[in-house]
């Protein structure tokens, strides 16, 4: 018994003296270590000079100190008609679909509405049951016909279930007296939601308009798919995805007739690549630590039930 | 008695309650105008594309109207199981679907629970901000980065080399052998960060007193950590499992396909590519949506299964 006593005592005077903070504390400078190493590491390619970083070999830091890389990607219109398009389409498609989505949510969170669930089934349901890639193709591309046009970027991205879900979730945890007191008093629907519900949803919308931007952003694909062949719809990614590929393998195993049309057989210097790559991830990586507070909160109280 | 008289006070008669439907419309109408466009553009966008898919059971020519080509059964599905390459790429989406799962998993769950001991709020801040950063770049700059890595003279070989634990540098990019596993730490690398925010979240909401009560009984940190922070990310954990495992075989579609080179492409093709390649470059349209509807059919096999089993076990389910 009293040995016990002393085992359990010096295991806990051990513990407060624990090692642990230390260890954890070095994991985890470790962790963003090797986090940062890759971005740095293309940020220092992107600063050297283009001949000497054939040789490879770059750390943190360039080795031979060069802007040359980014007073050429700048020279060419097309970075700068690219980043137009990818900024016309980010703000337009973000604007958009937070308005779209946020009102959808406000109505379905109505459970006076009745139409609610159905309306609500349906959109689930969107979740997981998909048409396929194709099926998606041919509709934008025949039916609709809005290849080769910017409404492409715009038209199919209007509405996100997932996102609809966050903000509804959102909705139905503020207080019910809110509303329903501006109805007793007439109020309709439409003023509610935007005078009321929405300015009371700034971080969940916060959290989706960072959501919906970064994709819009980042995406590539649909200018891949929609618009390889219209050169001024380029957007930035889409750019930056072209000059890898003409450096690695411009015989990819799915490439599209259009793309390997477009590709040439010249490769792109690293250092020009490197800079392309900050060039276009520099917006996004400058802005989201700003809107982490949101983002956290929205993506929090959005998903975790009750 | 009392609560019969409620019963039929509350519920009106069927005729009057069809009467009331429209009248209730036509009162919330601008309900109604803030949804119905809303459900009129995903029946577009979502719903009707099914409509393609009995072009599947055609041999579908664009040139053709719809309703007037050749039926030719399930003839598509058979030449797609036929074909190893369709096998292969069958093979290919549920091993890194898989990998994905797992890794998707277990790291930020390691990591969140870890940085759940860090005391200091501007530390841990830290370490949060920096391990979200990869999630915001998108997926053309990381393959474009780790072609960079893993490159034979990139960091990942310098290391191994210098360690002494590989004699030469190993072909990361150029052998199949590695593909998945690549998909797999680059995805980790990504997105693990960014995954820990809901554990945390979880974790954050688990009283406080459970741990006082814990130490109080000479819980250690570990003990803690096992007994009181997973259990409390346990029904989190279960709701993201279903729907990770509903959306398993849409694991990456980008990164195989950025990164996935000729020499590589028995490792790197998965179901989307197969059909983007067939569909799009090869205009094998009718194939290319076969191909589509076996991946939403077991996508949707998928989750209905795990959903019953969560059920049975007695967890919080999804549907």
């Amino acid at each position: 018994m009293v040995d016990n006593n002393m085992i359990t005592r010096s295991r806990s005077q051990w513990r407060r003296h624990s090692v642990f903070p230390y260890i954890n504390g070095a994991a985890m400078i470790l962790l963003m270590f090797v986090t940062l190493y890759p971005v740095i590491n293309t940020i220092a390619i992107s600063f050297n000079d283009g001949t000497d970083a054939v040789r490879g070999g770059i750390g943190l830091w360039p080795r031979v100190f060069s802007m040359k890389a980014y007073e050429t990607i700048f020279v060419d219109e097309a970075i700068y008609n690219a980043f137009f398009i990818t900024i016309s389409r980010t703000v337009v498609q973000t604007i958009l679909n937070v308005v779209i989505t946020s009102m959808l949510a406000y109505a379905l969170s109505r459970k006076r509405y009745i139409l609610r669930k159905f309306i609500t089934t349906a959109f689930v349901l969107t979740m997981y049951i998909n048409a396929g890639l194709i099926p998606n193709y041919l509709l934008i591309q025949r039916t609709l016909g809005l290849g080769k046009s910017f409404w492409a970027y715009i038209i199919p991205t209007m509405i996100s279930c997932f996102n609809m879900i966050v903000i509804r979730t959102y909705i139905l945890n503020l207080p019910d007296a809110l509303v329903e007191s501006a109805y007793i008093d007439g109020a309709g629907d439409f003023y509610l939601f935007w005078r009321i519900i929405f300015p009371l949803c700034m971080p969940v919308v916060a959290t989706v308009a960072l959501f919906v931007a970064v994709g819009a952003w980042n995406s590539w694909f649909d200018t891949h798919l929609y618009n390889a062949g219209k050169v001024h719809l380029h957007t930035l990614q889409y750019l930056l995805k072209m000059k890898l590929a003409t450096t690695f393998n411009s015989a990819n195993a799915a490439m599209t007739s259009t793309e390997a049309a477009s590709s040439t057989t010249l490769t792109t210097p690293v250092t020009i690549r490197a800079a392309i790559t900050v060039v276009s991830s520099a917006p996004i990586v400058v802005i989201y630590p700003f809107l982490q507070r949101y983002f956290v909160v929205g993506l929090s109280v959005g998903s975790v039930k009750g | 008695m009392h609560t019969v008289k409620t019963a039929s006070v509350s519920k009106p008669r069927p005729s009057a309650y069809r009467h009331s439907f429209w009248k209730q419309l036509l009162q919330q109408r601008q309900l109604v105008w803030m949804s119905v466009p809303m459900l009129l553009y995903i029946f577009l966008f979502n719903y009707f594309p099914l409509w393609g898919w009995i072009t599947a059971f055609m041999n579908y020519k664009p040139a053709v109207p719809l309703m007037e080509n050749e039926w030719v059964g399930m003839n598509n599905f058979i030449w797609l199981f036929e074909r190893p390459e369709f096998i292969r790429a069958i093979r290919n989406t549920f091993a890194m679907a898989a990998i994905n799962l797992v890794f998707g998993f277990v790291f930020p769950i390691l990591l969140a629970l870890f940085l759940n001991e860090i005391r200091s709020t501007r530390f841990k801040r830290s370490v949060q901000t920096v391990t979200y950063l990869p999630h915001f770049l998108s997926w053309v700059i990381v393959v474009g980065i780790a072609q960079t890595i893993f490159a034979s003279d990139g960091a990942v070989n310098k290391l191994l080399l210098s360690l002494g634990l590989v004699k030469n540098p190993v072909f990361f990019l150029g052998e199949g052998k590695y593909f998945w596993w690549l998909v797999g730490v680059i995805n980790v690398w990504k997105e693990c960060g960014w995954n820990t925010i809901i554990y945390l979240a979880a974790m954050s909401a688990i009283d406080p007193a459970l741990y006082e009560s814990a130490e109080i009984d000479g819980a250690g940190r570990f003990k803690k950590m096992l007994h009181i922070a997973l259990p409390g990310i346990k029904s989190t954990f279960m709701v993201l499992l279903i729907m990770n495992i509903g959306h398993l075989l849409e694991a990456g579609f980008e990164i195989q396909y950025l990164m996935g080179q000729n020499v590589v492409m028995d490792w790197s093709q998965t179901i989307d590519i197969f059909s983007l390649k067939y569909g799009i470059t090869k205009g094998q349209y009718s194939r290319a949506i076969a191909a589509g509807i076996f991946k939403t059919v077991v996508s949707i096999a998928l989750m209905l299964g795990a959903n019953m089993a969560a059920k049975r076990m007695g967890e919080d389910t999804l549907l």
